[in-house]
């Protein structure tokens, strides 16, 4: 049977709200959970010791927990709390940079690729997993044809897959800046930014001039508006060997997503759609195409 | 400090040339590279061509590899990893890891540059790309302030390229997914950002015109107001009932008065952006960075800025206006 797995939280919710829902998810069937800041290392409403400390409680609660690490690093103080991450977590690290991939690598730590690291073909794979990569979550834009060419010329060279995850729910993240667009939007300087995205945790709708949601403004990170859903290809993850389902979480009812997918993934029949369809799963643009979403 | 100019096509490599830039950087006629535009690029003859004509003046020339195969495809960047060596470039600027693994195992002896979509931020991720695959420098992503490009260029293990001049990426390169999100073509898959085949403009009654990008609308403008091409970082938008350039206005990126900084750090190399664009552009640019770079050589102590300088790179800049960008902290 597929595990389940929580994304990291891409947004910024208040300590106790953070805290209250990683209690709750100890309750929840997923196997796994994905802790730790991955936009902005401004962001302290819990800070690593705390992230490592909640690891160690939802471990002690059966549950794999894999921190993740920053998306884009620019300062010394991050790659830091990146080494803290790595020396003092005790368990495996989602590497969502090539910092990441490095300080791994030079202390024999397993990693996850995460979705940010541009794994397109299957030598960089192979390289990787050389590495220390244990895991692989292909990037937002790849599509179920990349995992079969991948598969395929894994087999061809001899070499066993790693482990798959597949983001299966949730707001894609699309882009990452060294810009807060949330702080241009209030019209604050990032230096002084009050830590604003904490008013908006699902992120900052953003709709064209004629008021059709578009996008997620999120800090330095650019999401898709709609949450994405792949429930309804559930039978084709299965036979393509996916073996976690990622889901992201969202501040409303992540308690019923996870219920969904539960069900789902102990059932033949695929499920029907609670949330948009992934374009890219199908090799299209990933946006949804209205007339495909009825 | 060496100049590295665009070259598009070969007028514009011999612009580059001509006008003194000390290397250009070049692409194949596919989706090889991150320009992979209709009516640009070089043909193997073009390229060799191209290539003579800079060795002739003792110049370089750099093939730009620096999209993302997949598997199927990996074989025909292998190829024109191969063509690279074959016909004397001087460098490769790859990102992806199989095409550097290829080009070292294959042709040690061409070096290879760590190509801006390879969003390597760190010193960590250098140390990365420099033991797996020897690179020799890496041009670095347009994200990091001057302060941290200042410390990167003490801790890298290899010398550090940035970016001068030209049309600014405000996503880390090799991370935005914004084009592909719309139209489904990616920089990193296909070389293409926002391609034209998706782009729609239309006029209204009263001069007013939109474009759309695969049918979500970008931007309008009014009659008279100038319009830029509409990819989605630089649209306007309406974020909680204000309309306004949510991510970024269209301008250009120009550092001029960041030379004797980028000098005293060590950086080796000055990127100016700009395959797609035209002869002109590129003559005119790069003999105001060439005039500046001389000046800063000959004397660096009395440079200044001139504004003659400012005023032409102004006049090639995206909407005319241009920024700091990332290097100064208030754009953040």
């Amino acid at each position: 049977m597929m595990k389940l797995s929580l994304g990291p939280l891409q947004y910024f919710w208040p300590r106790e709200r953070t805290l209250a829902f990683y209690r709750e998810s100890m309750g929840w069937p997923v196997e796994i959970i994905y802790l730790g800041e991955t936009v902005c290392s401004k962001r302290r409403e819990l800070g690593t010791r705390d992230w490592i400390a909640l690891a160690e409680e939802l471990r002690a609660s059966g549950k794999q927990v894999v921190l993740s690490s920053l998306a884009l690093i620019e300062a010394e103080s991050e790659l830091g709390a990146l080494k803290r991450l790595i020396g003092d977590g005790g368990g495996w690290i989602e590497a969502n940079d090539l910092s990441a991939v490095q300080l791994c690598r030079e202390r024999g730590i397993p990693f996850v690729a995460g979705p940010t690291l541009n794994i397109y073909n299957h030598r960089a794979l192979a390289m990787l997993i050389e590495d220390g990569l244990r895991r692989w979550v292909p990037g937002v834009e790849q599509g179920e044809t990349l995992l079969r060419e991948m598969q395929a010329s894994m087999h061809a060279g001899g070499r066993p897959m790693p482990e798959l995850e597949v983001i299966a729910f949730g707001r894609l993240p699309l882009s990452f800046s060294a810009r807060c667009f949330t702080a241009r939007a209030l019209d604050v300087a990032k230096d002084h930014c009050e830590f604003r995205c904490i008013e908006y945790p699902d992120g900052m709708p953003l709709a064209t001039r004629e008021g059709k949601p578009f996008l997620r403004i999120n800090g330095i990170q650019v999401q898709g508006e709609e949450i994405t859903d792949l429930g309804p290809e559930l039978p084709a993850l299965r036979e393509l060997g996916v073996d976690v389902l990622r889901l992201y979480p969202q501040v409303h009812a992540m308690a019923d997503v996870v219920a969904h997918f539960d069900l789902a993934r102990r059932s033949p029949q695929a499920p029907p759609r609670v949330a948009a369809r992934n374009g890219y799963w199908h090799g299209e643009p990933g946006m949804p195409l209205p007339a495909r979403n009825a | 400090m060496q100049l590295v100019c665009p070259a598009g096509n070969l007028p514009a490599l011999t612009a580059a040339i001509e006008a003194g830039a000390d290397a250009v950087y070049a692409g194949l006629r596919d989706q090889t590279n991150a320009r992979a535009f209709p009516g640009l690029n070089f043909s193997d003859d073009e390229l060799r061509a191209g290539i003579a004509l800079a060795h002739a003046r003792g110049r370089k020339v750099y093939l730009a590899l620096n999209t993302y195969p997949d598997s199927a495809r990996l074989a025909q960047w292998f190829a024109a990893v191969d063509k690279a060596a074959e016909f004397g470039c001087d460098a490769i600027i790859a990102a992806e890891m199989a095409v550097l693994d290829y080009a070292a195992r294959t042709h040690s002896a061409l070096p290879r540059h760590l190509s801006v979509q390879g969003s390597a931020t760190t010193a960590a991720a250098l140390r990365y790309m420099h033991e797996r695959f020897g690179i020799s420098r890496a041009v670095l992503p347009r994200v990091l302030s001057l302060q941290q490009v200042e410390r990167l260029c003490e801790n890298s293990p290899v010398p550090l390229e940035v970016f001068a001049f030209g049309s600014l990426c405000i996503m880390v390169e090799g991370r935005c997914q914004l084009s592909s999100y719309v139209t489904g073509a990616s920089p990193n898959r296909h070389g293409v950002c926002s391609p034209a085949k998706f782009v729609r403009w239309e006029e209204h009654g009263d001069g007013e015109r939109s474009v759309r990008l695969n049918d979500v609308l970008i931007d309008r403008f009014q009659a008279r107001e100038p319009a830029g091409y509409p990819t989605v970082c630089k649209g306007r938008f309406d974020v909680g009932g204000d309309i306004f350039h949510a991510l970024e206005e269209p301008t250009s990126l120009n550092t001029l008065e960041l030379l004797p900084r980028l000098a005293q750090a060590g950086v080796v190399a000055l990127k100016i952006e700009g395959r797609q664009r035209g002869v002109a552009y590129v003559r005119s640019v790069t003999q105001t960075w060439r005039e500046a770079l001389d000046r800063y050589r000959a004397a660096p102590g009395p440079w200044a800025l001139q504004a003659d300088w400012q005023r032409s790179l102004s006049a090639h800049a995206e909407g005319h206006q241009t920024t700091l960008g990332p290097y100064h902290r208030s754009w953040h």
